[in-house]
Parts: C-alpha cells; sequence; structure tokens
C-alpha cells in the first residue's frame, strides 16, 4: 500500500514493520512525531514519553538487553543528554536490536544551535545510517535492528529536519514481522561495564567495527549511480537529494546511506575513476575528513561552508555554474514575524510584571517562555540549554555576590524542563545555599513542541492516566522551604509574590499554575481551572487611547486605524483578562455569559 | 518534468489540509509527490510554508527561490515575502487578506502600502478575496479550500476526483461547505 508519509512517520511505521516492541523519547522539534506515531501502533508498541533523553535511551538499552527490539528518538541536542549510556552501550552491545534516532536541525528551524551528531557515530564507535527520503526511514529502521544484532551493536539513524518533515511516497507492508523475543540470559562480562570487563570489550569493539567496515563495503545502502564521470559526487542523506536535482546526468553519484564505518575501498574505487570528486555535505566535513585523511583528492568544505542549510540550487551554482532567473522585489518593508506569545497565554501576565523590575538577571530556558527576550516583555538574559536556567542562574548569582553586586537573578523554566534537568539543578541551589529566584511556569503541558504529556500532567503518552507529580511538594521534598503556587493572570498577585521573593535571602520557588489555552483540557484541568474562557470588549468611550494595553504584546489586542482607539480582535481573545488589569481607564471588560 | 506548487501563510489559515489534499490527489493520480513542511513556530503566528513537487521522479523536497511554477499566498505580505520564489513566468495567487504581526499591533511596524500592486506588476497574478468568499458561504475557516480550488484551476488537472477527496479528508459535517468553497475557487480562475 502506497502512502504519503513524513520522514518521522515513516519511521514510526518501520518500527512497527520490523518488530519494535519498546520506544521511549522526549519530545523535541524535528522529532517529536516519531513517537506520537509510534503511539498509534500501541496494540503492538509499548511506547512512553521519558522525563529526558538519558532516560529514554536508558530504558530503550533496558529494553534491548532484556530481549525485545528497541527505540529512542530524539533532537541532536537531547544526545547530548543521552551521550552516556550511548559510549557505554557500544561497549556491551545489545541482546535485540536497539536503535537510537537523532534528528539534527541544520539551519537552526526550531534549536539552540546546529551540531552535526554524525560525529557521535564515530565517537562512540557504533553503526549509523543516513536515509534520504521517507521510504528508506522506513525501510533502515528494520536494516538497522538487523545490523544491530548481527554485530552485536547499537545503531544510530541520523535524520535532518528536512527528512523528518517532508512526506514522501512510502510503500507499506500491511504485516509486521513478528520477532521472537530473546531469552535474558545473565552475563556479567558483557554487561557489567566495570574496568576488567570493559577493557576486554574495549578490544572486542575494535572488531565489531572492523565487521562493520565490511558490511559497509557490500551493503546496497551505500550504491554508486554512473552517469557523467566528469564530476562524482560522494553525498549521505538529503544533501545526495539535493545534489541529485541540481546535477541530474551530469555527475556519477556515491550515494551513502550507511556512514558509519566508512566504505573506504568503494569510496576509492569511485574516486578513482571520476575526473572531479566532491563530497557535500551539511554541517560538518564528517565524511570529506576521513576520505582525506584516507590520502583521496577531494573538493567540499572549501566550496560549501557548513553553515546552516544547503540547496540544490547552491549546489548547482557551485559544482555547474547552473544559475536561475530571481523576481527581483523590495522587501525592505516585509515585517517579520517573530513568533509570539499567544493570545491568553499564561506566560504574559508573569513576564509583563517581571520585564518591569529592576536590576535583575533573569536566565531563561528552552520552551515558550524563551520569547520573552522579545518586546516588549524584554525579560530573558540567558537561554543555553534544557535545564539551565536554575544552574546558570545559580552561578550568576554567586557571581554578583563575589563581585559585591547587588543584583538579584531570575531563573525561569517551564513544568516539562524542570522535570527534564531542572530538579537536579534545584537541589544545587539547596544545597549551596543559593538566593537565586527560582520560578517554574506550569501551564499542565509540553508546549512548544506541541501539547505532549509529561510527568506533572496526569496522562501518559498512550492518553492513559498517570500519577501527576506535584512540582510543589518535589521543591519541598529538596528542601525549599519558601514556595508560593500562584495564577499568572492575577498581575497584583504576581507583583505581590515577586516582591516577597526578593525580600529573602534564601531558596526560594515561585510556582505559576494555569494551564496553555491551546492545550486539550483533561477533566482534572476542567475541575480545577473551570471555564477559563470567556471574552473581553473595549469601552470606545472610556479608552483613552494611552496605549498600555499594547504593552501586553497580545496578539488579539490592537489599535484601531479607524477609531484610533483599541480594539480586541474577539475571534482570538480568550478571557485571560491581563489586559483588562493594565488599563487605568477601566475601559476594559468582562463579557458576562 | 517536475512542478513546484510553493503554498505559504501564517500558521493557523489551513495551508496544512490544502496542501494535504493537493498531495494525496497527486499521488492518486500516479506522480512521484514529495512535500515539505517547517513545523514548529506555527500555532504562535510564524509564518509558515509547504513546498509540493511533483512529477515521473522528484529528488529534492524543497523549491529553490526563483523555481517556483506557481506560488499560492494565503496572505499579502507573505506573497511578497516569497515573491522570489517564483519564476519569473510563473502565477501567483494572493488572498487578499491581512494577517498583523504583533509589532503591527503595537504599532512599532507598518503593513506595506501596495503589495498586491507591486505583485502584479511583476507577475501574472491572480487575487482572489477568499475570506469573503468563505464568510459568504458561512464560515471564513473554508478559505483555505477557496484558494485550493482556485490553485488547482491554475494546475488544470482534471483527472483527480478533487471532490471525493474532500469528502475521504474532511470531517462529514464540513463537507458539502467544503465542496461549495473549492467550486468557488474554482469560478475565480
Amino acid at each position: 500500500m502506497k502512502r504519503l508519509m513524513t520522514g518521522n512517520e515513516a519511521i514510526a511505521r518501520g518500527a512497527w514493520e520490523y518488530g519494535i516492541c519498546f520506544a521511549s523519547a522526549y519530545p523535541g522539534t524535528p522529532s517529536t512525531e516519531i513517537l506520537e506515531n509510534i503511539a498509534l501502533y500501541n496494540k503492538d508498541i509499548y511506547s512512553e514519553w521519558a522525563p529526558n533523553e538519558k532516560v529514554a535511551l536508558e530504558s530503550a538499552i533496558g529494553a534491548s538487553i532484556a530481549g525485545v527490539r528497541s527505540l529512542s528518538a530524539m533532537k541532536h541536542v537531547g544526545v547530548n543528554v543521552a551521550a552516556d549510556p550511548l559510549f557505554t552501550f557500544a561497549y556491551t552491545g545489545v541482546n535485540s536490536g536497539m536503535v537510537l534516532i537523532s534528528a539534527d536541525d541544520p539551519g537552526m528551524h526550531s534549536s539552540q544551535n546546529e551540531q552535526d551528531n554524525r560525529n557521535y557515530a564515530a565517537f562512540a564507535k557504533i553503526a549509523m545510517f543516513e536515509p534520504s527520503d521517507s521510504q528508506e526511514c522506513k525501510d533502515m529502521v528494520g536494516e538497522a535492528l538487523k545490523i544491530s544484532e548481527d554485530f552485536d551493536i547499537p545503531a544510530l539513524i541520523r535524520i535532518t529536519t528536512r527528512i523528518s518533515h517532508s512526506k514522501g511516497i512510502v510503500v507499506c507492508e500491511d504485516e509486521r514481522l513478528e520477532m521472537p523475543n530473546k531469552p535474558y540470559i545473565k552475563k556479567m562480562e558483557k554487561y557489567v561495564a566495570v574496568p576488567a570487563h570493559s577493557r576486554k570489550l574495549r578490544i572486542n569493539l575494535e572488531d565489531r567495527q572492523k565487521r562493520l567496515a565490511e558490511y559497509s563495503e557490500t551493503t546496497s545502502m551505500n550504491s554508486i549511480e554512473w552517469e557523467n564521470r566528469g564530476i562524482g559526487v560522494i553525498a549521505s542523506g538529503i544533501v545526495y537529494q539535493y545534489a541529485r536535482e541540481a546535477l541530474g546526468d551530469g555527475a556519477s553519484y556515491l550515494k551513502l546511506g550507511f556512514t558509519h564505518p566508512l566504505p573506504m575501498k568503494k569510496i576509492r574505487d569511485f574516486a578513482s575513476k571520476v575526473d572531479k570528486l566532491w563530497v557535500i555535505e551539511e554541517g560538518d566535513p564528517y565524511l570529506e575528513n576521513q576520505i582525506k585523511a584516507a590520502g583521496i583528492i577531494c573538493s567540499g568544505r572549501d566550496t560549501f561552508s557548513g553553515i546552516g542549510e544547503l540547496s540544490a540550487g547552491e549546489i548547482g551554482l557551485k559544482i555547474a555554474g547552473n544559475s536561475c532567473e530571481v523576481l527581483s522585489s523590495d522587501t525592505s518593508k516585509v515585517v517579520p514575524r517573530p513568533p509570539a506569545f499567544c493570545a491568553g497565554c499564561p506566560h504574559r501576565g508573569f513576564f509583563y510584571q517581571l520585564g518591569k523590575m529592576k536590576n535583575l538577571m533573569i536566565t531563561g530556558d528552552i520552551g515558550c517562555y524563551a520569547l520573552a527576550f522579545n518586546k516588549p516583555f524584554n525579560a530573558i538574559d540567558t537561554v543555553i540549554c534544557m535545564g539551565a536556567s536554575i544552574s546558570t542562574g545559580h552561578g550568576a548569582q554567586k557571581a554578583f555576590e563575589i563581585k559585591g553586586e547587588d543584583r538579584r537573578v531570575v531563573a525561569v523554566l517551564g513544568d516539562s524542563t524542570f522535570f527534564h534537568t531542572g530538579i537536579n539543578s534545584l537541589l544545587n541551589i539547596v544545597y549551596n545555599n543559593s538566593k537565586t529566584i527560582t520560578c517554574i511556569l506550569d501551564n499542565r503541558i509540553t508546549g512548544m513542541t506541541g501539547h505532549q504529556e509529561n510527568p506533572g500532567s496526569g496522562y501518559n503518552l498512550r492518553g492513559e492516566p498517570a500519577s501527576a507529580v506535584n512540582i510543589e511538594e518535589v521543591c519541598r521534598s529538596l528542601g525549599v522551604k519558601n514556595i508560593q503556587t500562584i495564577n499568572p493572570n492575577d498581575l497584583k498577585k504576581v507583583k505581590e509574590t515577586l516582591k516577597w521573593a526578593m525580600e529573602l535571602d534564601e531558596p526560594v520557588v515561585i510556582i505559576t499554575r494555569w494551564p496553555c489555552v491551546l492545550k486539550k483540557f483533561s477533566q482534572e484541568d476542567k475541575t480545577e481551572f473551570g471555564n477559563i474562557f470567556s471574552k473581553y470588549h473595549v469601552d470606545i468611550e472610556a479608552c483613552t487611547a494611552c496605549k498600555a494595553c499594547l504593552k501586553a504584546g497580545c496578539p488579539a489586542i490592537s489599535l484601531s486605524k479607524d477609531s484610533k482607539k483599541v480594539e480586541i480582535a474577539q475571534a482570538s481573545c480568550t478571557g485571560c483578562g491581563v489586559c483588562a488589569q493594565i488599563c487605568p481607564a477601566e475601559a476594559i471588560f468582562r463579557e458576562e455569559i | 518534468m517536475v512542478k513546484n506548487i510553493l503554498l505559504v501563510g501564517v500558521g493557523g489559515q489551513g495551508t496544512l489540509l490544502a496542501s494535504k489534499l493537493l498531495t494525496t490527489g497527486l499521488m492518486e493520480a500516479g506522480y512521484d509527490v514529495k512535500m515539505n513542511e517547517i513545523h514548529g513556530m506555527s500555532q504562535r503566528g510564524g509564518s509558515v510554508s509547504s513546498h509540493v513537487r511533483y512529477g515521473e521522479k522528484v529528488f529534492s523536497p524543497v523549491i529553490d527561490r526563483g523555481a517556483a511554477d506557481i506560488l499560492v499566498s494565503f496572505e499579502e505580505m507573505e506573497a511578497l515575502r516569497w515573491l522570489e520564489y517564483l519564476k519569473p513566468e510563473g502565477k501567483v495567487v494572493v488572498n487578499k487578506f491581512r494577517s498583523n504581526p504583533v509589532s503591527m499591533l503595537t504599532g512599532d511596524t507598518k503593513y506595506p502600502e501596495n503589495i498586491l500592486d507591486l505583485i502584479t506588476s511583476k507577475a501574472d497574478a491572480i487575487i482572489l478575496d477568499a475570506c469573503q468568499i468563505a464568510e459568504k458561504l458561512g464560515n471564513s475557516r473554508v478559505m483555505n479550500i477557496v484558494l485550493l480550488g482556485a490553485l488547482i484551476e491554475v494546475i488544470g488537472i482534471n483527472s483527480i476526483d478533487w471532490e471525493g477527496l474532500i469528502e475521504k479528508h474532511v470531517k462529514y459535517d464540513f463537507v458539502d461547505i467544503n465542496i461549495k468553497a473549492f467550486k468557488a475557487g474554482r469560478n475565480q480562475v
């Protein structure tokens, strides 16, 4: 059966077709939909969200050792979090096959950095596949599992945003490959990575690398397409598609789908039969460096920078001199559309007040609230990585104390980010008696990635009720004595609570608790928050056009061209009431229903 | 020959459903099809785009600058933002509809003037008020299907049962109004 599928959907389909039984992930663009789609096969695959990527990978490792095929998926920076178990799992090897999916984000569509996770395969000495379209995404899950089992090694499938989020035609099988579950046999010398065992595993790992290199030479994943031998192109992943698009029959191609270890004999043979060899890559010169180290002359990084994404257009221009005519138009007046807090976003009221406070450093985190660095809030000073708000805030606060500077640090992160890696940082705040003010913005869901459940939301990935962690109790049990939970839409309360926290000289946590207005409300949400939706209106007579309410940065509020007064777009307003509290003329009122 | 269709707009305007119907129809008609969308920020009022490519064999899922045969813009300023993606001899379908970014709401920036004139002077343009057409039909949300109808008329593939596709992919209660919207869009071209 033919279906149009994104790369992420195709990986999920592959997980089902090739007998994966256990899958775990933490959401992160562009990888999120892999697990969301695997969860649709919940009769055959047990799937779950983990609090972070390290936990997700370790869980998949455990499932593999216990004897079922397993998968873990994450965005590129997630692999940094999961790197610790990954490196040692390469030593121990698998029982049933284990596949790790790394979704990299060249061009940083939704990420804080670009990093080329192909390096991890060489670094951790594991097998690596790079699909170039959705069909290959599905097929390579099957091949990766087989290789993982045949060579006793975890397999990495490395994709990029354009693979994750591009659709292509996929031929699907109607039947799932039912793998017999493997027995669990206690093998201490294999699975207990203590120095005495690891020294032997280290030698064994080199042997497995050698055998994988032989596989790399013969696998159909690495294939040559002979056309014009004047130009030879070596490429992997989406870049192969760009090159094929740009150069067509004007070049020959060595398409690499299995990229660690590399098929160096095949590469050398291909290089010898073309006049000019190009190695085209996004990210790092991962292939090129190895090819050059093998003494093969090629071009690549001298022409393509590795910064951001490549395109067929750029390849065609730089290699074949193909240029195309472009409509020139004056786009200088085109205004950017940066993402902004939605109408009714519970972060708005909190940042409206926090942004007005003086002499602060506000350490932010990964999530929607990072958008508060923007106008009109200007209320985030740093964003580094998941969970970093509390710990960078702690270091900064101590530094200000060392310097004798009277500046307070406020750390801001969301509920899911707190569960991810915020808890250990808060432990540090307590242990080292930091007066950093920690604010946990609990919007009852993982927002930025598109509303995934988390340990605090009361539901799991499969939609079943789950134990909802109480953030206040977690903070208290870590030893925080000063904790207040407030409604972030209540501006007076937000201001008072921030003031209360500023006056304390010891660890303090403020929890704002109000649901993301875009989330699907659970019964528990409805019981706790009631019907939160209503509409607000402007009394045109009373409005003085002072524009104070525009400082809320709400997409529902604008200045009317006709009346020169403020108006509220009724289709967008959700009734949070923040603007009405700001209005000094009391001209904004709630519609009585 | 691969054809390139670029659909652009603002998060929440329904470009996703329009491109889903388009690509499904093209696949069922026997074409190789690839589509690319950038997710992530769309719910927060960001600029969104769907690249649709079809033909006998498609390699890249992404449309380059100067390569789109048809540009369909669900919003006026977005048409200008993406105009350089259109082939000089390509066609642009523009929805006469404006969506203000937050910087305009706060008065920091202004909506550019004369966008439609500028586009008409540069390219072969079809301008329609899909929002008004949709409202007349009873639901402004079917604006996306009005635009899909106009696009299909421009593409001119008549071997595909587009209305049957709408029936299959749209919720039962909304089938009628979507088919009306689709026909209304076709009549605009």
